[in-house]
């Protein structure tokens, strides 16, 4: 199934979850804020939320500001 | 809820005061409740010149050549307070009397006709004769043709205060009289204005009813003047930061050895009364600071662009005296008795202007008079 | 001792973790700052480039993070931004930020009102940069904003306390700690914002851009400091037109 990952399309199993998406990208779910289909995820959420054909998901991390 | 320091504090405070202190004070644009002791202290005497010079630049920069005039109603005399100062105590046998709406009404228009614009409603501490209904009332039938309405009665709740600010009364006065606690307790000796912390907390609820301007004041010769200018600069203080919306003014009523049988315990001069005005106007640059006709004409010409901005005219202190030459108990005697005219000419006389009409009602959402019921 | 929302900081001085060359010199000039709290921003992840993750380099046990919500231009943005910065474990700290005007990057006042209302409702510590204006700086208050950051000067300007006047007003009746931030360029600037009696301030861009950031973090470190001692010290008057010992001209008339 397709999902999409800060706007660019990710081929993934179908039943996935988000942490299975995190790994695929190489990211560590503890620095990474998931918002999916407009709604923010719990930490607890990335292992049992299962994503389906065409979510939309923004992956947010802290970066430097002022 | 607003507290005052121990007056021997204060005092000590302001006796610690240096002359160094007084100059930083009044080369300071915020000379701080540390400044204010100190242009309070004796070592501020010197300066008073000075001070005089810094509180006229100020108050000209804040309230222009400007100074508002008002007149005082008296509407009743009846008292359950016995206050050890003041004429209409209950111990008193003096002639009482409580105005008819319509009697309220008459006195009013005679001021109106004079050319006044703004009114303080005045009475004695007596609800079953004068209560919230009867100022909610008269508010009602005045509203129509005077700019402003304030009250100066006794401490009511802020849903009373609420009540009479839909009505149309946009201001309130609650004077401590003194913030020394021992001494409050020595000339008040009975009726519920004994209990000096429900008087402290009253211009908060003002503030909190939503009046347009509150005024504080010291009735200056019970205690210490030095010590209750300090403690009013630490209410207007405490005022200013949890109700930063509301107006603030400071009377300086001063009692004084001539006029009635009571005599001050701590005797005020002229010159005691100046320095607390510049001192207060050099602490807070927005304050209104009334100067009433207790005072001397003399004295009150003089001190015309140095710092007060409120002047009452012509004012007679006893219920229905507007109409009536003898008129009964005056609350006090009057020590500057033109009238409107005469100090309007006096003040153009000095280059400022007589404001009649500072505040208009109908920028203020009222009320209606079925609401008001 | 600085106190915010109950929290205790020895330092006053703040500093921010954009414009930095490298995450190393960032960690190094942040700690050479002594400052205890750091503002952060939130952004997309760049996939093509995971392990990027300036932040790892820096303590979270050492530093309190302040995630901004830069970017946003209006409230509902700020909002969004927040409740992500909140599920990242920020805490429910924030320095709130909506800045509709690319160019100047100036704060726009009604969104930041609304969006503090809001997030005060939602339970967050909100922290509002705001244009130097003291009536707003009391309806935040109102709102429940933990502390006040009126602007110096345009962020990244480096013109120091243009808006001096204002920002005096501002602290005189505050009843939140204020803390000056934006267009503090040189050290010079944050001890004047500090001996007007600002609680505390916020640098980024001076440091981070700094030909050596690390020592002028310290410089700012010591600003900040020697500013603070001024102001509790007591600064002697600048002296006023009234003469100390001016005659009693006018008084003439005192008996």
């Amino acid at each position: 199934m397709k999902v999409f990952c800060n706007g660019q399309e990710q081929e993934l199993t179908p039943g996935a979850r988000v942490t299975d998406c995190l790994n695929t990208l190489g990211l560590d779910p503890l620095s990474v804020v998931v918002e999916c289909d407009g709604k923010i995820l719990t930490r607890e959420e990335y292992a049992s939320h299962e994503l389906q054909d065409g979510s939309v998901l923004e992956l947010i991390r802290f970066v430097g500001g002022g | 809820m607003f507290t005052v320091p121990e007056f021997s504090t204060l005092q000590a405070a302001i006796g610690r005061a240096t002359e160094a202190e007084v100059l930083r004070a009044l080369n300071s644009d915020h000379p701080g409740l540390d400044g204010l002791a100190a242009l309070l202290s004796p070592a501020a005497e010197p300066h008073l010149g000075a001070m005089a010079k810094r509180s006229g630049i100020i108050t000209s920069q804040r309230f222009g050549r400007t100074i508002q005039v008002y007149a005082p109603l008296y509407l009743s005399s009846f008292c359950a307070n016995r206050c050890a100062y003041c004429g209409f105590s209950a111990v008193n046998t003096i002639e009482r009397r409580v105005l008819t709406f319509e009697e309220a009404e008459s006195e009013a228009m005679i001021l109106h006709q004079r050319g006044f614009s703004h009114l303080l409603l005045v009475s004695g501490e007596a609800p079953a004769k004068l209560g919230v209904d009867y100022l909610e009332e008269m508010a009602l039938r005045l509203r129509g043709r005077f700019a402003a309405l304030s009250i100066e009665v006794q401490p009511l709740s802020i849903e009373e205060y609420a009540r009479l600010f839909r009505a149309g009364i946009t201001s309130v006065a609650v004077y401590q009289e003194t913030y020394d606690r021992d001494m409050y307790q020595q000339v008040h000796l009975g009726g519920p204005k004994a209990d000096f912390d429900y008087r402290l907390e009253s211009p908060a609820r003002v503030a909190a009813a939503g009046m347009r301007e509150v005024g504080i004041g010291a009735l200056l010769g019970l205690s210490d003047w030095r010590a209750e200018g300090l403690a009013l600069g630490l209410h207007l203080a405490w005022l200013r930061k949890h109700y930063w919306r509301t107006g603030l003014t400071v009377s300086f009523p001063r009692l004084r050895p001539a006029q009635g049988e009571f005599k001050p315990l701590q005797p005020v001069s002229e010159r005691n009364l100046s320095q607390m005005i510049f001192a207060l106007r050099m602490f807070d640059p927005d304050v209104g600071l009334y100067l009433s006709t207790r005072e001397e004409g003399r004295y009150r010409d003089g001190m015309i662009g140095l710092g007060p901005t409120r002047y009452s005219a012509g004012s007679c202190t006893a219920p229905g005296g507007y109409g009536q030459e003898s008129a009964g108990a005056e609350q006090f005697e009057v020590g500057d008795n033109r009238s409107l005219a005469e100090v309007s000419a006096a003040i153009q006389k000095k280059g400022f202007d007589p404001v009649r009409k500072d505040w208009d009602a109908v920028f203020q959402v009222q009320g209606d008079r079925q609401q008001a019921a | 001792m600085l106190t915010i929302a109950g929290r205790k900081f020895r330092s006053r001085l703040f500093g921010g973790t954009g414009k930095f060359s490298s995450p190393e010199v960032m960690k190094e000039a942040l700690e050479a700052s002594g400052c205890e709290m750091v503002t952060v921003a939130l952004r997309r992840i760049d996939l093509n480039n995971p392990a990027d993750d300036i932040m790892s380099v820096l303590d979270r046990d050492r530093y309190l993070f302040l995630p901004n919500t830069s970017g946003a231009r209006d409230a509902a943005e700020a909002i969004r931004l927040a409740r992500l910065a909140r599920a990242s474990g920020g805490g429910e700290w924030l320095k709130l930020e909506v800045t509709p005007d690319p160019r100047t990057l100036l704060p726009d006042p009604i969104e930041t009102l609304k969006a503090t209302e809001e997030l005060v409702k939602e339970g967050f510590k909100v922290l509002p940069y705001m244009n130097a204006d003291p009536i707003l700086a009391l309806r935040l208050q109102d709102a429940g904003a933990v502390a006040v950051m009126p602007l110096g000067s345009p962020i990244g300007t480096n013109q120091g306390v243009l808006t001096r006047f204002q920002v005096e007003i501002i602290i005189s009746q505050a009843q939140v700690p204020v803390i000056v931030d934006a267009g503090l360029g040189a050290p010079s600037h944050v001890a004047e914002a500090m001996e007007m009696g600002a609680d505390a301030v916020l640098v980024n861009t001076a440091i981070a851009v700094a030909g050596d950031p690390v020592r002028m973090a310290r410089a700012f470190a010591m600003a900040v400091e020697a500013g603070r001692i001024a102001y509790e010290a007591g600064l002697g008057a600048v002296s006023k037109d009234a003469a100390a010992s001016s005659p009693e001209d006018g008084l003439g008339f005192l008996r």
